[in-house]
Formats: structure tokens, C-alpha cells, sequence
């Protein structure tokens, strides 16, 4: 039994980082197990992307233009890429949720667990994830006759983009999944969904009546879509407002603030859980 | 060292206008196992998770394990294990799985968390179902399941909060079993209960804990007999023969028996159960008074918190 007695001695830095990292990469393979065990979560994956490519760029595409010309699906896979990241917000929201609700946090909190390994296997995963999903998304596109137009080096840094825009949800996700039940959390969907339509996704701001116009060019989510379309050579990036000619900028400010928002909020609120 | 695992002194939390706990304060010596026994509401849950370092009291002091919970937090997780009311187990993986994942989690290397998870696997009964998914375990594997990972490390102290709530018999006794192997195994061991039968199993102290303090502190023995022992309940066929019978089981008890004419149902503690038992049964014969029920049995959370605080627990 003396082996597995604790030990006594608070670990050193280079320690608590060794183990920071095993223990994020213990929780993100654990992880990772449910989505490839569970056939639902699969299926999802890969069906969600191709029913939103039809319904998208054939059903409703056949309508729609594309603000300066070019080819409506063109315009629309790269608003897709960026929706799928930020609705991947609702698998970290629910997984925490769920967690929270069933004790896995408190044991968590009750541990000498790595609390910085806890949250990196968590990101690890989700980002994981979204990438599987983003990968089933891109081949989905290619199909329709989507393409990127600038090589193949604008195009990673498009992928890079939009998975940062998904890393940075990640504390959103851990915040609220922290402070919503199981059932608050599986609605947010709700109001979720339409703020990633209030943007550039599906159509041009331009062409929405003015205020509406000014919500969907000051969208996070839009400064991804712009830059994607940018350096995909996708149409449809170029506009009048200062946000759009800063797309690139903005694809990676937003990002960057919102984890310097809530990485401090989701550690505070994981710390005072139940205070 | 301190001969004591868990002392709280003075512990005070809120919420909003609820005080959850108020003036909290417990002694559990090495190596015991203590209950703490009372209804919904009265500050277990939150008593536990002040201990375990999960809340933060608002005022008062707790040493476990001989650090200080607020101070020291750290140094108090690497000594503890805490089991929560719902089984923090993981569905979609395996028992074994989960024991190796919170094996890795709790810093044992990759060979040494099978090893463990084997270990305790074995030991709790789970062997033959570790290779299974957990959905398909019944609630008492669960909870097993659950104590074993909180006893990974075989922690000095363990926290278990209402470890068989939700469970039906047969999961209960499995989990008291459980309990048991802890304790004897060497952890300290702080399980809070609604139900006076389980600390009675389990424990050798119980604090009764009420309006978020500490109202009784005692070995089950003297707890029983300050509140009367067990009690014996009588059902008299012909509501008419009532008092004939109140006044067998009062001369049996010592005391006036309470009477419920609706259900003419009659209740008096006794101390020397089975001699009042026999006593009342001949003399209801020789009298001709006829029951149709007569029955021994414990006193319930109620009569225990009538008799201890003078109101009704719940």
C-alpha cells in the first residue's frame, strides 16, 4: 500500500507541468472515447455538415445572391465552416454540464489533480473534435464545388482561423457549462443558432436593412468568415465597413479577447463552484 | 500528529438568507467511522463539501488530515477521497477504464493504475463486470464503482455523502459492505445519512446535525437509549379495546404509549426489547384482547429528532 500513499511534498514547477500535461492528455483521450463509442455522436458529425450543405447551397442557394457576383456556394462553405466551429461551443457547454451535474467536477476539484491539465484536455478534445468535424465539412464542400483558389498555405491559415475561433469558445462553452444545468444547457442551441445567422455566413450584410447590417458586420463570427473567404480566394469578403476591410485583424482579435474574457471568468467560476 | 482526522470548529455558511451550515463543529477520530445523520436540508451535503475543500466556509475553522481546508487546501486533496451523492462515473467507459482513468488522474504510472484498478476491481465485487460498459451496471455497481475510485490512493480520510440514497436493498447492503472494506482498510471514514438504521451499521459515532449544527454527538448505544431504544407497535382490531391495550404496553415500556385512534394503531419505546415483546403478547392473550399487528422496530429519523431537538425532522 506505501507505494500509492500520496505524496507528501507539493510537487515542483517542472513536475506540476509534467503532470499538467498528462493528466490533460488522460481527460482528452477519455474523451475522445465517447465520441468514437458513441454511433449517435458519429453519426452527427458527419450527417449535420452534408444535410446543411444541401439545404444551404442547393435549396436555399438557388435564390441567393452573393453581394459583388461569384458563386453562391462558394460564397456560403466558408460561413459554414465558421458556424460548425461556433456551435461546437454546445459540445463543451453540455460535456461540462453534464459533469458538473453528475459530481465528475467536484471529484475533480476534490483531487490533487492538475487544474490547468483538467481545462487543456478538455480544449484538447474539443479542438480534436471540431477538427474532425471541420475535415467531414471541407471534403463536404469539395463536392459541391467549393474550392480554395490562393495555395495551399492561405488555405491552412484559414483552417488555423477558424480553429482558433473554436479554441476561444472553448471558455465560453466551460463557463456556461459551469453555471447551467444539464437542460439549460442543451437549450442554448436556441439562442445560439440565430446569432450565427446574424452575420456574414449566409448572405452579405450589405444586403440586410441597416442596423441588422451593422449587428452582422460587428459579429465575431464574421471577421472568421471574412478572413476564410479572403484567403480561401472565396467571393463576397470585400466590404464597405471598417470590420470587413479589417477582416483578418478582427479573425484574430475577437478570438483573443473573448479567451482574455473568459478564461479568467471560467477559472473563477470553476474555483467558487458551490460558494 | 493529532490523534483527530476531522475537527471543525464553529463552521458557518450561507446562502442568500439559508443558513446552511451554523456553528458547525465535529471531532472524528483516526481511523472511525462517523455518520452524520439528518433530514434533507440540514447541512450534510454542505458540511461535507466545506471538509473536502469544494466550498468555502464563511466563517469558523476545519482541519483534515491536519491541514487547514481554507489554508491549505493542496495539502488536504492529497489525503482525501470524496464520493458525492451522485456517481461521478464514467457511462460510456468501461469499470476498468474508469478506475485506470482516475488511477492516471491520481498520478499513478500507466502499469501501476491497472494494477490498482484490478485491485480494487477484485476487491469490491467488480471483477466479473469490469470489462463491461458502466450504462449497463445496476445502481449499487455504480455507486461501488464510484467508492472505489474515491479510494484510489487509500486516502487517510474519506467523504462519502449519502452513499446509498437512490439505491434499493440489495444495492444498500453491497455499498455498506463496501463501506466497511474502507474503513477496515484504514481511512477515516465521514458518511452523512437520512436513515438512523445505516449509521447504526456503519458507524461507531453519530453527530445528528440540525438546522446546520451539531445537536447530538454519540456512540449508536447511547443514542438509542437517550432516545428510548427500539419501540414496539401495536394495531388493535376493536378500536373499543384501545386502552385495555395502551395500558399493557404501558406497564411492559414504562411509559404511556402515544395511541392513533384512526389506524388504532398504539407506540411505546422500549428498552429490553424482546422480554417487553413477550410480556405484552401474554398479557394482550390472557385479557382476550385481540391485534392484528404487533411489531419491534427502530426509531425512525423522526422520533429521533422529536426526541432530540423537540420538533419533527422533516
Amino acid at each position: 500500500m506505501s507505494a500509492l500513499a500520496a505524496p507528501d511534498a507539493a510537487p515542483r514547477l517542472g513536475e506540476r507541468l509534467r503532470w499538467t500535461l498528462s493528466d490533460a492528455s488522460v481527460i482528452a483521450r477519455a474523451n475522445l472515447k465517447h465520441w468514437v463509442r458513441n454511433p449517435a455522436a458519429v453519426l452527427n458529425l458527419t450527417l449535420y455538415p452534408i444535410v446543411m450543405v444541401v439545404i444551404f447551397g442547393y435549396v436555399l442557394g438557388s435564390a441567393m445572391n452573393v453581394a459583388g457576383g461569384g458563386d453562391y456556394r462558394e460564397f456560403l462553405m466558408p460561413g459554414m465552416f465558421a458556424q460548425t466551429m461556433a456551435m461546437g461551443v454546445m459540445t463543451t457547454m453540455t460535456v461540462v454540464s453534464l459533469q458538473t451535474a453528475r459530481g465528475v467536477t467536484d471529484r475533480y476539484r476534490s483531487m490533487p489533480i492538475s487544474r490547468p491539465g483538467v481545462v487543456l484536455g478538455r480544449a484538447i478534445a474539443d479542438v480534436v473534435n471540431s477538427g474532425l468535424e471541420l475535415l467531414i465539412l471541407l471534403v463536404c464542400g469539395l463536392v459541391a464545388g467549393w474550392s480554395w483558389h490562393r495555395g495551399a498555405g492561405d488555405a491552412l491559415a484559414a483552417v488555423g482561423l477558424l480553429l482558433l475561433l473554436r479554441f476561444a469558445l472553448i471558455w465560453v462553452g466551460i463557463y456556461l457549462g459551469l453555471a447551467l444545468s444539464p437542460e439549460a444547457a442543451s437549450a442554448a442551441w436556441l439562442p445560439l443558432l440565430p446569432l450565427t445567422m446574424l452575420a456574414n455566413t449566409f448572405v452579405s450584410p450589405a444586403l440586410l436593412p441597416g442596423w441588422l447590417g451593422v449587428v452582422a458586420e460587428w459579429n465575431p463570427l464574421s471577421a472568421t468568415v471574412a478572413a476564410c473567404r479572403m484567403l480561401f480566394g472565396n467571393p463576397g469578403w470585400q466590404g464597405g465597413s471598417w470590420a470587413a476591410e479589417h477582416a483578418l485583424a478582427l479573425a484574430i482579435g475577437w478570438p483573443v479577447l473573448i479567451t482574455l474574457v473568459f478564461l479568467p471568468l471560467s477559472a473563477r467560476r470553476y474555483r467558487r463552484l458551490g460558494d | 500528529m493529532n490523534s483527530y482526522s476531522i475537527i471543525a470548529e464553529g463552521l458557518g455558511k450561507h446562502y442568500g438568507a439559508t443558513r446552511a451550515l451554523d456553528g458547525f463543529g465535529l471531532r472524528v477520530a483516526d481511523g472511525t467511522v462517523c455518520a452524520v445523520l439528518g433530514p434533507n436540508g440540514a447541512g450534510k451535503t454542505t458540511a461535507v463539501r466545506v471538509l473536502s475543500t469544494l466550498t468555502r466556509p464563511d466563517s469558523g475553522r476545519a482541519l483534515v488530515a491536519g491541514f487547514d481546508v481554507v489554508r491549505r487546501p493542496a495539502e488536504v486533496r492529497r489525503r482525501i477521497g470524496l464520493a458525492g451523492q451522485e456517481a461521478a462515473v464514467d457511462e460510456i467507459l468501461t469499470g476498468r477504464e474508469n478506475l485506470e482513468m482516475w488511477g492516471r488522474l491520481h498520478h499513478l504510472g500507466s502499469a501501476a493504475a491497472r494494477r490498482r484498478a484490478a485491485e480494487l476491481l477484485e476487491r469490491f465485487g467488480l471483477a466479473e463486470a469490469a470489462d463491461r460498459r458502466v450504462r449497463h451496471y445496476s445502481g449499487g455497481m455504480r455507486r461501488r464503482l464510484d467508492l472505489a475510485a474515491s479510494f484510489i490512493r487509500a486516502p487517510r480520510v474519506l467523504f462519502l455523502d449519502e452513499p446509498t440514497t437512490g439505491l434499493d436493498p440489495r444495492g444498500r447492503t453491497e455499498v455498506w459492505r463496501t463501506v466497511r472494506a474502507l474503513a477496515d482498510a484504514g481511512s477515516t471514514v465521514l458518511m452523512t445519512t437520512q436513515y438512523l438504521f445505516e449509521a447504526d451499521q456503519l458507524a461507531g459515532r453519530i453527530a445528528v446535525i440540525d438546522g446546520g449544527a451539531v445537536v447530538a454527538d454519540d456512540t449508536p448505544e447511547r443514542l438509542k437509549s437517550l432516545i428510548g431504544g427500539d419501540h414496539l407497535d401495536l394495531v388493535v382490531r376493536d378500536a373499543a379495546r384501545l386502552g385495555d391495550a395502551a395500558a399493557i404496553l404501558a406497564g411492559a415500556a414504562g411509559t404511556r404509549p402515544v395511541a392513533d385512534q384512526d389506524t388504532r394503531r398504539l407506540t411505546a419505546p422500549v428498552r429490553d426489547r424482546v422480554g417487553a415483546l413477550t410480556t405484552v403478547v401474554r398479557e394482550l392473550e390472557r385479557r382476550g384482547v385481540e391485534v392484528e399487528d404487533v411489531s419491534l422496530r427502530r426509531p425512525t429519523l423522526d422520533e429521533v429528532f422529536l426526541s432530540l431537538t423537540g420538533k419533527a425532522g422533516s
